[in-house]
């Protein structure tokens, strides 16, 4: 038997920190962006085991500030793909200057130093990904889903799925279900 | 698993000395860190790949046509352990026909790139592919839906 799962990475995440934060008993606090606030002191041994555990689910204790803002960008760049409900109209960049309390010049220059890409390349990749979840889903038409990741036409996100992927949507459609017949005869 | 330390491990295998060779120089010319290892063939590959204890790469890249175990031989072969589901995976062809780029990645490719003829159109591409690579890696994406053919 095969079953199908959709996911919130974000959930999974914070559920995950905080299981390990409680199985070391540290006390916490959960702020947003990835941000947990220990309460009392925990010594280096202590974290070191923390790492160690958070190790074989991909997650690291980010320490050097730079990697802490680059952090914070990406978490609020996925918020906006993700939940663009809460954010009407919003202009990313004006967005994201006030949130993080630096002038968008430093975000961008520090982003692209760090990540080997652009702001604006992260976000279309963002988005492109979330188009990729929804088309798996087969729960909304390509239309639809132009609409929700705020495309202007269903061409123009073929058009960015294109440059991305290489490939049309119908085409990565018909990777995917091939892929899931190939698994499903083994 | 892999970590994602700011240096980017990545994996060769082609039967052409020059295409080595050329592929070594254009990651020099990349911003990013990276340290490049080289296979001479298929056999050479599966042969490193199937020892307990290697740093397992971010991306592999196989040449399509290689005498012996072939890069879809290899593909085949390393998408069936799922101890590398994490590695992505670049087949490089002299093909560019639409049957052949979804057959590739039906078998469980990640990157396909049709070669091009010259030199700097190569280099061009590989910084292109090790790039975005890198941002699948680095943010989270899922590595099952990760397509780019170029």
């Amino acid at each position: 038997m095969k079953l199908n799962f959709n996911y919130d990475g974000n959930i999974a995440c914070r559920t995950i920190l905080q299981e390990q934060f409680e199985r070391l008993d540290i006390k916490y606090l959960l702020l947003d962006l990835g941000q947990i606030e220990i309460v009392d002191d925990v010594s280096e041994e202590r974290l070191a085991e923390l790492q160690n555990n958070l190790d074989k689910y991909g997650i690291q204790i980010v320490n050097n500030p730079k990697g802490k803002l680059i952090q914070k960008i990406k978490d609020a760049i996925i918020e906006i793909v993700y939940e663009k409900d809460k954010f009407p109209n919003v202009n990313i960049s004006q967005y994201l200057a006030d949130k993080l309390n630096f002038r968008y010049g430093y975000i961008t220059n520090v982003f692209s130093e760090y990540t080997h890409t652009s702001i604006e390349n992260f976000i279309i990749i963002q988005k492109i990904e979330r188009a990729k979840k929804l088309i798996i889903q087969e729960e909304l038409t390509l239309t639809e889903i132009s609409h929700e990741l705020n495309y202007s036409s269903v061409a123009h996100l073929s058009t960015q799925f294109k440059k991305v992927t290489g490939l049309t949507p119908s085409m990565f459609k018909r990777i995917i279900g091939r892929r899931r017949e190939l698994s499903n005869n083994d | 698993m892999i970590t994602h330390q700011d240096s980017m491990h990545i994996l060769l295998a082609d039967d052409d000395e020059d295409d080595r060779t050329f592929f070594n120089e254009a990651l020099q010319e990349l911003k990013m860190n990276n340290k490049l290892t080289l296979f001479k063939d298929g056999k050479e590959l599966m042969d490193y790949l199937e020892q307990p204890d290697i740093k397992l790469p971010h991306v592999l890249f196989l040449d399509l046509n290689m005498p012996g175990k072939t890069g879809i031989d290899c593909l085949k072969e390393i998408r069936a352990n799922v101890r590398f589901k994490e590695v992505s995976i670049a087949i490089y062809s002299t093909s560019s026909s639409e049957k052949d780029i979804e057959d590739t990645f039906i078998e469980g490719a990640n990157i396909y790139i049709k070669k091009p003829n010259d030199f700097s159109k190569l280099k061009e591409i590989i910084k292109e592919v090790v790039n975005m690579n890198w941002q699948f890696h680095t943010s989270g994406l899922n590595i099952e839906t990760f397509f780019f053919s170029i």
